[in-house]
């Protein structure tokens, strides 16, 4: 059994201008230890995701539907104390934005130590020992001294590190990065990157890491879930999706990867703009922007089917034969232009 | 600190010197013969000469300012009224305990009541609370003082009888020529100013409270604490008031400020001897040494409790430090 299995999860915002579909109908599951990536555009769906997951999302304008199981026990929508019971303990969430994720007026310790105190019934003098331990656990210096500073007294790479520790210090079988690198420049991106695999192998918790970067994706991920439009387009184990990706969009964004290797006069994108969540286009949803868009793309929304093996899905409606096609092409052309380069 | 100290002293100067200087500048601008006032309606020519050269009104402007800036300085003397001969630093000794219970139980009152409403309406916006104590807002900010004054002490105090209509008590026992004095008839006669007070700060306050609040709610750090597990309670309490009583606190220190120089509408209506009174009394008098009083009185309060402020809020604060 999964240790978190997510099944058709929706969620639907009410706003003055009418429902926002922000996630239709998601599945996915993660293995215990294991790491998931989520893939997407901004607006794609992938931190309501999360945040529904978590019970995060603004319960009094949301509408949540679906089941998510935690170690086989339905937490979607389940009553605040059992939520917080389960939150920070069993699964807890770092943040893209460390420097405005931490309370500005409470010192570094006194917000670990807080995670420990709500759920443990621990002195505080024991929890501050938890949290200098945890400190040094991510890589702080001198953490026994540090642990009295204030989050203005830490630079980003380090703040970031401080959430790591407070999604880590009671020990959770599931850690949610909702894009933990996209804030912090490139050097410390690797270095937080690498923190994150070291503590996974000393802590054996399952990762979902969120992100727009493929090669965050390539380098962490066992699985990937690519999703547009607040629904999973595609979703396979990481070699699969880079070698045989079955969804026009997943070619988009493979496509747009920078490359070093190649001279390109501007960087390939995707064009067009992701669709609107509050009205959204009929059939595909990627149908707008997708040069291979045929009539039946605009009616009907392609249904999620397995390619060759149960554990690659996709939403396309071009037949295999074309797919080959057109990702051969894509690929010759690639490479041809490593070859100019 | 040290620099922090220094700066702040000499800013005090300068603001002390300004607002003198221009209640000076004012003062000599006004039409009205200040002699003239001072002596009475059956004085002659010579006798508002003689008045004139008493009170040195005859010197120039800048030499009567000397004056005034040397016997404040020197000997810490405000001088004395030109109309009654009291001394100036009595008169304001008696009026601003008047103003301060006015303005400090006004304070205590106004928060009382705009934090639990700011923070609630925050909390569920639209709800019929919210959208009550915006109609309160509406009316508290519009509302002159004077039409609140008046309408509390017809009901509560004419009406009704249950508060006196106007007058002061002393907190320490019964001044010389009244009946009443002691900490209960204070605060009895001090309610109806009170509630006037609140009711027109209140309405500033919740509004400001209440978008703190949900400016506050939406912070990464809020949804943070929320992450770990934390109850709402605890999330409100050490998370969400904690900053967003921030800006608050510079504002309640500039009110207050502000409003010790004198709350003129609700003394007047209530008639409360304080400085607000005092200071419409004695511009209708021209008598300079007593508005100059008040004026220096003033300037002290809003300088103190700026820098009441600026230390509160660095103890609140640790990303200010003060230097």
């Amino acid at each position: 059994m999964a240790m978190l299995e997510v099944k058709d999860l929706h969620t639907r915002f009410r706003t003055d201008d009418g429902v926002v579909k922000a996630v239709s109908g998601v599945s996915f599951s993660v293995e215990k230890g294991e790491t998931l990536g989520i893939v997407g555009e901004s607006g794609s769906g992938k931190s309501v995701t999360c945040l529904s997951v978590m019970g995060l999302v603004d319960q009094r304008n949301a509408e949540l539907e679906g089941s998510v199981l935690l170690d086989g026990q339905e937490i979607l929508n389940a009553a605040p104390k059992a939520m917080r019971d389960v939150r920070g303990t069993k699964m807890s969430m770092i943040f893209q934005d460390p420097m405005t994720s931490l309370n500005p007026v409470k010192s570094i310790g006194w917000q670990l130590e807080e995670a420990v105190l709500v759920h443990h019934d621990v002195t505080r003098k024991e929890a501050r020992k938890r949290a200098i331990e945890i400190l040094e656990h991510v890589k702080i210096p001198r953490a026994d001294q540090r642990v009295d500073d204030y989050p203005h007294q830490f630079s980003g790479g380090m703040r970031q590190r401080v959430m790591i520790a407070m999604a880590l210090i009671n020990n959770p079988e599931l850690v949610i990065a909702d894009e933990p690198t996209t804030a912090l420049d490139v050097t410390t991106q690797a270095q937080i990157l690498n923190l994150m695999l070291d503590l996974q192998r000393e802590f054996h918790m399952a990762i979902i890491m969120i992100t727009h970067d493929l090669g965050v994706v390539a380098e962490l991920a066992k699985e990937v879930v690519v999703m547009y439009g607040g629904r999973v387009v595609e979703r396979a184990a990481v070699d699969s999706l880079f070698t045989e990706p079955q969804m026009p969009y997943t070619w988009g964004l493979l496509g747009s990867l920078p490359r070093v290797d190649v001279i390109q006069d501007r960087l390939q994108q995707i064009s067009g703009q992701p669709p609107s969540l509050l009205r959204p286009p009929s059939g595909c949803s990627f149908n707008p922007r997708c040069e291979f868009a045929m009539d039946v793309c605009r009616q009907e929304l392609p249904a999620l089917e397995e390619f060759h093996a149960p554990e690659h899905l996709f939403r396309c409606h071009l037949d295999e034969e074309t797919r080959r096609e057109i990702w051969a092409a894509k690929q010759a052309a690639m490479a041809a232009e490593v070859t100019v380069g | 600190m040290g620099t922090f100290l220094i700066r702040r002293t000499f800013w005090a100067i300068f603001l002390f010197l300004a607002a003198t200087i221009i209640s000076y500048v004012i003062f000599f601008m006004i039409p009205g013969d200040p002699a003239q006032l001072a002596c009475g309606r059956a004085c002659t020519q010579e006798d508002v000469a003689r008045v004139r050269h008493f009170l040195g009104l005859d010197t120039p402007v800048y030499q009567q300012y000397g004056q005034f800036l040397w016997n404040l300085v020197g000997h810490q003397n405000l001088g004395r009224s030109f109309t009654n001969r009291q001394n100036v630093n009595y008169l304001i000794g008696q009026a601003a305990p008047v103003t301060a219970a006015l303005v400090f139980g006004g304070a205590v009152f106004w928060l009382a009541l705009s934090i639990p409403i700011g923070v609630l309406s925050a909390l569920r916006p639209r709800s019929l609370l919210d959208r009550a104590s915006m109609i309160f807002v509406l009316i508290g900010i519009s509302a002159h003082p004077v039409w609140i004054g008046l309408l509390l002490s017809f009901f509560f105090g004419y009406k009704l009888g249950w508060t006196p209509i106007a007058g002061y008590c002393n907190f320490f026992g019964a001044a010389p020529g009244s009946d009443c004095g002691g900490p209960v008839e204070w605060a009895y006669h001090m309610i109806l100013p009170w509630c006037t007070f609140m009711l027109l700060f209140a309405a500033l306050y919740v509004r400001l409270i209440r978008a703190n609040v949900m400016e506050t709610l939406n912070e990464d750090y809020v949804r943070t604490a929320r992450a770990k597990g934390a109850p709402s309670s605890r999330v409100l309490v050490h998370h969400v008031l904690r900053n967003s009583m921030l800006p608050v606190v510079t504002i309640l220190g500039m009110d207050i400020g502000l409003a010790l120089g004198g709350a003129i509408f609700t003394e007047t209506i209530f008639n409360l001897h304080g400085l607000g009174q005092q200071v419409i009394t004695s511009y209708n008098q021209l008598d300079l040494p007593v508005i100059m009083g008040i004026v220096v009185f003033s300037t002290i309060a809003v300088i103190v409790f700026n820098l009441i402020v600026d230390i509160t809020y660095a103890f609140l604060d640790p990303r200010i430090r003060l230097s």
